[in-house]
């Protein structure tokens, strides 16, 4: 059955509130180098494969509802 | 006998009324909020319409409430844009019914692209749960003929993900177009840097869509409709809806 890995990010040009926040903690425990962190999504989604079109299939669920497409990019990778 | 109309009554004193929805996803929780400001307080018939029906027949303004349906899972009002109701939502925004979303209800609106942009977390990452002023921007509208022009009115913010967001071009559009109904201001009117409680682009805390019959805004009016509750400046948005039905 194949396994699909979703992550979603937050685009670039946006602000990240909560990964400043992170690498600020980041910095405080002494990890000085650390320069900026960004907070995504990671999904494992199983599919039973008989729909077909699988990556059309994925695209079209990463763009209704497991990402924002205003706010967020998202790529995937199918682990047959 | 010929039916020519007599001489033209005001609308408001034909006893029209709308009828309100409140639409309640598992995890609203200021459901109870707008239903008693608009029976209680406002004297307009309303009705509870739960996430899974299909049908908002015989309802003249649907209001989306605050509140964190579905848990705020995976986005704030991401799974609720896909409960079985917000097709009829859509429905009857595309027919020109009102349609009014406060807090997690704006962020329903945007997932379901009825409105632009998108609300993001706040940029200091706190939780802000005070009252805020906000600067009245525009009241031609059906939902702000109450106010008069650069009014600040006086409206409780309870949210964590009310940063709005939008390209520039969404903005340009947004603001040249007069959908900006409410910005985060201080108490005189002025809109600054210290008075957005949230990193919102332009200080904005309320949109109206392009025909302006769906608007969605960060603050609770509807917890904000009596003098004891602090402040009675958010009834001005139901008694402008009233009026713009009467008047239809």
């Amino acid at each position: 059955m194949p396994q699909v890995k979703v992550i979603v990010t937050l685009k670039p040009s946006l602000l990240d509130a909560q990964g400043r926040v992170v690498k600020d903690a980041l910095n405080n425990m002494g990890y000085t180098d650390v320069q900026q962190v960004r907070i995504g999504k990671y999904m494992e989604v199983e599919v039973s494969g008989e729909s077909g079109d699988l990556h059309a299939e994925i695209k079209a669920m990463c763009e209704k509802l497991l990402s924002n497409p205003v706010i967020e990019d998202y790529r995937y990778e199918v682990i047959a | 006998m010929s039916t020519a109309p007599t001489a033209e009554r005001p609308a408001e004193k034909s006893g029209k009324r709308p009828r309100f929805a409140v639409v309640r996803f598992p995890g609203s929780n200021c459901d109870q909020d707008a239903y008693f400001a608009i029976k209680n307080v406002l004297n307009c018939p309303v009705d509870y319409v739960w996430h899974q029906d299909k049908s908002l027949r015989g309802f003249d303004v649907v209001v989306l409430p605050g509140g964190f349906s579905y848990g705020d899972y995976l986005r704030c009002g991401a799974v609720a844009r896909f409960s079985n109701i917000m097709d009829a939502v859509i429905a009857h925004a595309e027919r020109g019914g009102y349609v009014f979303g406060t807090c997690n209800g704006f962020q329903v609106l945007c997932e379901a692209h009825l409105l632009p942009g998108a609300l993001v977390r706040n940029s200091g990452c706190q939780f802000r749960c005070q009252h805020v002023h906000l600067k009245v921007e525009n009241t031609d509208t059906p939902f702000t003929n109450a106010y008069k022009v650069d009014q600040t009115i006086k409206i409780p913010i309870a949210h964590g993900e009310g940063c709005y967001i939008a390209d520039d071009a969404t903005l340009q559009e947004l603001e040249s177009a007069s959908r900006v109904l409410f910005r985060y201001s201080n108490e005189k009117g002025r809109v600054t840097p210290e008075s957005n409680p949230n990193g919102s682009l332009n200080n904005i805390a309320g949109i109206a869509n392009a025909k302006f019959n769906v608007v969605g805004m960060m603050p609770h009016p509807e917890r904000a409709c009596e003098k004891i509750l602090g402040s009675s400046d958010g009834l001005g948005l139901f008694t402008s809806l009233v009026k713009a039905f009467a008047l239809r």
